[in-house]
């Protein structure tokens, strides 16, 4: 594989509209914050599905370990009692 | 010449600059520097493109002669297209591409502003909704000729003979003529010789950042507002006309 000459990496995070969570659009690439900005905008905004952009340089983000996979995430997995399942949810509380 | 003739040539030439543009614009794809970069450069084109079409669209509505705007894009000579000669001049480098396009989109920037306050209401709408479009332009255009005016020795060198090379078709920007003239009296039309100097002192700013010298003020290449091009605007029209030449009314 040849290396990945074409400038840094930036992680597009998306907002389709006012209120609603950014969500990860995609990857770009791009020497600094406004070329960051203006690419994503270019690469993933030209139909009308983003009011809000974020850009973060890749090298930023921390990500889990697979290896930890078991210790991070396992131990969630048999306690039900974690979860808010025994109670009446009130009416108009559908999202939780 | 009537008021009617005038109005039709005025949008002609807006039209005109807008698709001429474009068709080189689109030029850069699949050729951009990278993938991001060809992508804002079409996007740019397509942003253009329509500009094109509603303009067109009303010249051939104020002509009367029931005209569509495709017959205006692809029916034409190249002696009947008014665009200013520095749309049609091909891409050279990415460099002077982008001076090319700041060098406009600095023109349009001033120059819709005003428009949006036309008396004519369908060109005072198109020029809002240009506007937005072209402010971003202008942003791009910027950003790249100063990075990379402000970039490497080569990358330095490609924009100041980009911007050498281009200055002599700046001044065509602000040609006006008897068209021009006779729009202006019921405030149709925008005096093009007023935006000189906003033009002038925003260039002159961003090519200071960009540590690149303003060439000094020669002679200025003119024709288009009599339909005369340079030897490019054939080929151009030769391409994106074709299938219309060899196949009239052809559809899908």
């Amino acid at each position: 594989m040849t290396a990945d000459n074409q400038l840094d990496v930036w992680e597009v995070f998306m907002q389709s509209k006012p209120g609603a969570n950014y969500i990860h659009a995609g990857s770009i690439h791009a020497s600094d914050k406004q070329m960051a900005l203006q690419n994503a905008r270019d690469t993933y905004c030209r139909r009308g599905e983003g009011t809000s952009i974020w850009v973060v340089p890749s090298s930023a983000i921390v990500a889990s370990n697979p290896e930890d996979n078991g210790m991070f995430f396992d131990p969630a997995n048999d306690k039900i009692y974690r979860h808010p399942t025994f109670y009446v949810m009130p009416e108009g509380a559908k999202a939780i | 010449m009537t008021e009617q003739q005038a109005l039709y040539k005025y949008s002609l030439r807006l039209g005109d600059n807008a698709l001429i543009l474009s068709a080189r614009l689109s030029e850069w794809c699949s050729n951009a520097p990278f993938l991001e970069e060809d992508l804002a450069v079409t996007n740019m084109a397509l942003d253009l493109i329509g500009r094109a079409q509603a303009m067109l669209k009303y010249a051939g509505e104020v002509d009367g002669n029931s005209k569509t705007e495709d017959d205006l894009a692809y029916r034409r000579g190249e002696r009947d297209y008014y665009n200013n000669l520095i749309m049609e001049l091909p891409n050279g480098d990415f460099a002077y591409t982008m001076v090319r396009q700041l060098f406009v989109s600095t023109f349009e920037l001033f120059f819709y502003e005003e428009l949006q306050k036309s008396t004519d209401a369908t060109l005072a709408a198109i020029a809002a909704k240009t506007l937005k479009e072209v402010k971003y332009h202008h942003l791009h255009a910027k950003d790249w000729v100063i990075r990379l005016g402000d970039g490497t020795e080569e990358s330095n060198r490609r924009v100041q003979q980009a911007v050498n090379q281009l200055w002599m078709y700046t001044g065509e920007l602000f040609e006006m003529d008897g068209t021009d003239a006779l729009l202006m009296k019921d405030g149709i039309a925008v005096n093009a010789e007023h935006l000189k100097m906003g033009w002038i002192q925003m260039v002159t700013q961003i090519l200071a950042l960009a540590n690149i010298e303003l060439p000094a003020d020669g002679y200025m290449q003119s024709g288009s507002r009599m339909g005369i091009h340079t030897e490019h605007l054939g080929h151009i029209l030769s391409e994106m006309q074709y299938l219309q030449r060899a196949y009239p009314d052809a559809t899908w």
